[in-house]
C-alpha cells in the first residue's frame, strides 16, 4: 500500500488509538507504544475542582515528537460547542488537528450530521485540520470533503459496541468515492475487524474501547497492530475480494461468431 | 468579595482576584489547563494580569483520555 | 466560486484568452502518456484479467486488464458479469433520445468528419424557427430527450442561437443535451439558464499528437480546451455529462482506457453530475476517411463490457451509427441509452435534404420498432426518464 498521508503528514502505522477508558495513563502509553501508534485522540473536560489538576496528567505521557495528539470535541452537542472545544484545545496545547465529534445522542453517541458539517466548515476556515466523525453516509462524506476536511471517519458500529463493520456496505462506497483518507472509527471490537477494514480499502482505523477495556490492553494493542499490518501485507500481495459469483444464463457473445454476419 | 461561577459552581473570591490567583487557590497548575473567561479563551501569559469581574463565568479545562 | 475579477476561481486565461482550469483531467492525463498506457495494457496477463473480474473496485490496472488482448478469451464471462451489473444498477430501463442536427457548417477541418470545412458538400443551417419545427415533430413522435448537434459555426449557430432555441424548446422536452463546440463557463451557464441539463463532448482521441494530426485547422485544435469542456459545463450547472473517444481513430484499447479514466475522474470530481460514455465508431463519410485502427464488433463488445465492469454507474450510449443487429446484441451487455429514427442532416426530419450527414445511419428502424425490439428482449423502453419540471 502507498504510505498513509493525511494533511501532508506521513504515518507509518494505520492504527490510531483513542486514549479514553484506560485504567491508568501509564497503561495507555504502553499500549500506544506496543502498537507503534503515531496518532492518538484525547478529549477535554472540566477540571474537577475538588481534586485540582491531576497529578498524572495525560499529556505528560505522550511524546509529541513520536505521536500526533488529536483532541476530539466529544461532549459537544452542536456545532457551536464543537467549535469552542476545538479552539480551547488549540489554545491549551497548540493542537491544530481536531477530531470533530458532535454527538447530541446520549444513547448511542451517534454523530449529528448537520451540526458536524456546520462545524467542519468553520473549523476548516479557522485553519484546523479537521477529521470528522460521522455515520457511514457517503453523501455526507462528500459534503465534508468539499468543505475541506483532511479525512473522513465513518463509524463501523456505534461507539463501544465492538460489533465490527456493521456499516460495511456504506463504508465501501465512501472508500470508493473519497479523495481524502478514510479512517474507520468506532465499533471495532476485534483485530479481525480492523484487518477487514484495511482489506476493504480503508486508509486507517481508530480503536479505543476494544483495547482500553481488554484484560491486557498492551497485548490487545499489539494484536490490533499486527492485524492491521497483516491486512496491509495482503493488499500489497494483491489480494482482492471475491465478487458475487455468476449465475448461468444464455450466451451473450455468440452472435459475434455466427458465420457471415459478424463484421470486422 | 464577589460572586463568580467556576466550572458551573458558585464561588466567592476577593475583589480584584486574578485568574492566576484563582488557579493557585484551587491548587491547579496553570500549564496543565486552558481557561475560558466569559466565553473568551485566555492566553496563559495573561493569567497573572487578568482580574476576575463580578459574576464572571470561568471554565477551567484539561486534557483527558478520549476516543 | 468567483474571484474579485468575476473569474471562475481555479481558472485562468491561456494566452489566447480561452479559459483554463487549474485542476482538471488534464492534470491526470499528464501522468498517463500513451506509452505508459500501452505498456500497462500489453503486459496484462490471464491472471490479471481473473483478478479484474473478481474486483468490484475501479483501478487502472484492472481497467487495462479488461481491455487487454488477454481478456478476449474471457469475453463471454465479461459479458455475463457486465449484463448482471447493469441490471443491478439500472434495472431494465433503456432510455431513448433523438439527435437534431441544426447546422453542418463548420470552421474545423477534422479529417474524419463529414462536416469537414474542406469537404465541398451541401451545407445548411436551420433558422431557430425551422429547428423548433423539427423539434416539435420529434416531440410528437414521442421523444422527450433531445440532443442538439451542430458543427462549429460561430456565424450561423453562435451561443445566442442555442440560447434562443433551447429557451423555445425547454418546455417541450424533459431533457435537452447539446453536442456542439466547447465553450467557457459563462456560455455554458447561459445555456443552463435557457434549459439544457446535459452536455456531450467527445475528445475524439486522448493522444495529443494524434489529436493534432487529425485536427489540422480551426479552434478544435485546442486539445486542452476541449478536454476541460465537460468540467466547465459541470461548474456551470449541467447535470449530465457525456464523453467518448472516436473508435477507429487511435488504438481502441488505449483510447478506451483514457475514456474510463476520464469517466472515473468526473465521477469523483463532479459528484453531483452523472456521467455517460458513448461509442461513436468511424464509418465511411463524405471524403471517405479510412479509420487507422478499425474496431471490430468483438472489440466493441469488449470495450462495452470493460467499461461497464469498471464503471458500474456510468450510462453507456449506442447511436444509430450501428446496425440494428449489432445494437440488439450489444444492448444486454450494458447499454442504457439508445437513439432511434435518427437523421443526421439539418432539416432531415421535415424534408428530403441535400445536406451532408455527419455519418451514415445504419439502423433505420423507427422509434416504435426499436422500442418493440427492446421490449421483446425483456427491457423497459422509456422516452422520458427524468422530469426537468422539478428544476425551474
Amino acid at each position: 500500500m502507498n504510505k498513509l498521508v493525511i494533511a501532508g503528514r506521513e504515518f507509518n502505522s494505520r492504527l490510531f488509538i483513542g486514549t479514553g477508558k484506560f485504567g491508568a495513563n501509564s497503561v495507555m502509553r504502553q499500549a500506544a507504544e506496543a502498537a507503534h501508534c503515531e496518532l492518538v485522540t484525547v478529549a477535554l473536560r472540566r477540571v474537577d475542582l475538588r481534586r485540582g489538576a491531576p497529578e498524572d496528567p495525560l499529556i505528560s505521557h505522550l511524546d509529541p515528537e513520536k505521536v500526533l495528539i488529536v483532541p476530539n470535541t466529544s461532549g459537544a452537542r452542536n456545532a457551536e460547542e464543537a467549535i469552542r472545544i476545538a479552539r480551547i484545545a488549540r489554545a491549551g496545547g497548540g493542537f491544530d488537528w481536531v477530531k470533530l465529534e458532535v454527538t447530541p445522542d446520549h444513547n448511542h453517541l451517534l454523530p449529528d450530521p448537520i451540526e458536524t458539517l456546520k462545524a467542519a466548515e468553520t473549523l476548516v476556515k479557522d485553519g484546523f485540520n479537521v477529521l470528522p466523525y460521522i455515520n457511514a453516509d457517503p453523501v455526507l462524506a462528500r459534503r465534508l470533503e468539499e468543505v475541506g476536511t483532511v479525512a473522513v471517519m465513518p463509524l463501523g458500529a456505534p461507539i463501544g459496541t465492538n460489533r465490527g463493520l456493521r456499516m460495511r456496505d456504506m463504508i465501501e462506497i465512501i472508500i470508493e468515492q473519497a479523495r481524502v483518507p478514510v479512517v474507520v472509527d468506532a465499533g471495532l471490537g476485534m483485530p479481525s475487524h480492523a484487518a477487514e477494514a484495511i482489506e476493504m480499502g480503508a486508509d486507517a482505523v481508530l480503536v479505543n474501547t476494544a483495547i482500553a477495556t481488554a484484560a491486557d490492553p498492551v497485548r490487545m494493542a499489539s494484536a490490533f497492530a499486527l492485524a492491521v499490518q497483516a491486512a496491509e501485507l495482503a493488499c500489497d500481495a494483491g489480494a482482492r475480494e471475491e465478487s458475487r459469483t455468476a449465475q448461468a444464463s444464455s450466451p451473450l457473445t455468440g452472435f459475434l461468431w455466427e458465420e457471415g454476419e459478424a463484421e470486422g | 468579595m464577589i460572586d463568580i461561577i467556576v466550572n458551573g459552581e458558585n464561588r466567592q473570591v476577593d475583589e480584584g482576584q486574578t485568574v492566576a490567583g484563582l488557579l493557585e487557590d484551587l491548587r491547579i497548575v496553570p500549564e496543565r489547563v486552558v481557561v475560558e473567561l466569559n466565553g473568551t479563551i485566555l492566553k496563559r501569559a495573561c493569567f497573572p494580569d487578568t482580574a476576575l469581574p463580578a459574576e464572571a463565568r470561568v471554565e477551567i479545562i484539561q486534557f483527558v483520555g478520549g476516543g | 466560486m468567483r474571484d474579485e475579477d468575476g473569474r471562475l476561481s481555479g481558472a485562468k486565461s491561456a494566452s489566447d484568452g480561452t479559459e483554463r482550469l487549474d485542476q482538471s483531467f488534464a492534470t491526470v492525463l499528464r501522468d498517463w502518456p500513451v506509452d505508459r498506457v500501452r505498456e500497462l495494457i500489453d503486459s496484462r496477463t490471464d491472471a490479471d484479467v481473473e483478478c479484474a473480474l473478481r474486483s468490484p473496485h475501479f483501478a487502472p490496472d484492472c481497467l487495462a486488464a479488461l481491455l487487454s488482448p488477454a481478456a478476449f478469451g474471457h469475453l463471454e464471462r465479461m459479458a455475463q458479469a457486465s449484463a448482471r451489473l447493469t441490471r443491478q444498477r439500472f434495472g431494465r430501463v433503456i432510455q431513448f433520445y433523438v439527435p437534431l442536427y441544426v447546422s453542418n457548417y463548420c470552421i474545423n477541418s477534422c479529417l474524419y468528419c463529414g462536416f469537414n470545412c474542406r469537404n465541398t458538400v451541401p451545407r445548411q443551417a436551420l433558422s431557430v424557427e425551422d429547428a423548433v419545427r423539427e423539434a416539435h415533430f420529434l416531440s410528437s413522435e414521442g421523444f422527450q430527450h433531445l440532443l442538439l448537434v451542430a458543427g462549429e459555426d460561430p456565424v450561423n449557430v453562435p451561443v445566442a442561437y442555442f440560447e434562443q432555441l433551447v429557451s423555445a424548446l425547454h418546455d417541450r422536452f424533459a431533457s435537452i443535451n447539446i453536442e456542439i463546440y466547447p465553450m467557457d463557463v459563462d456560455d455554458y451557464a447561459r445555456l443552463v439558464n435557457a434549459g439544457i441539463d446535459s452536455l456531450t463532448l467527445y475528445q475524439e482521441t486522448y493522444d495529443p499528437e494524434l489529436y493534432a494530426q487529425v485536427h489540422p485547422t480551426g479552434p478544435k485544435r485546442d486539445f486542452r480546451f476541449r478536454l476541460e469542456g465537460v468540467e466547465r459545463g459541470a461548474r456551470a450547472g449541467v447535470t449530465f455529462l457525456g464523453i467518448g473517444s472516436l473508435l477507429g481513430l487511435g488504438d481502441w484499447r488505449v483510447e478506451s482506457f483514457y475514456v474510463g479514466l476520464h469517466a472515473r475522474y468526473l465521477q469523483q470530481r463532479c459528484w453531483r453530475q452523472h456521467v455517460s460514455v458513448s461509442f461513436p465508431r468511424i464509418q465511411p463519410a463524405a471524403g471517405a476517411f479510412e479509420p487507422p485502427c478499425p474496431v471490430s464488433d468483438a472489440d466493441f463488445a469488449q470495450i462495452i463490457c470493460a467499461l461497464r465492469l469498471q464503471l458500474p454507474d456510468a450510462g453507456l450510449v449506442l447511436s444509430t451509427r450501428e446496425s440494428a443487429r449489432l445494437r440488439d446484441n450489444l444492448l444486454p451487455m450494458g447499454i442504457t441509452r439508445l437513439s432511434a429514427g435518427s437523421r443526421t442532416t439539418p432539416g432531415g426530419y421535415s424534408e428530403e435534404s441535400d445536406a451532408e450527414g455527419q455519418f451514415e445511419v445504419q439502423d433505420h428502424r423507427s422509434l416504435a420498432d426499436v422500442m418493440n425490439s427492446v421490449r421483446s428482449m425483456g427491457f423497459d423502453p422509456v422516452c422520458k426518464d427524468w422530469d426537468a419540471s422539478y428544476h425551474a
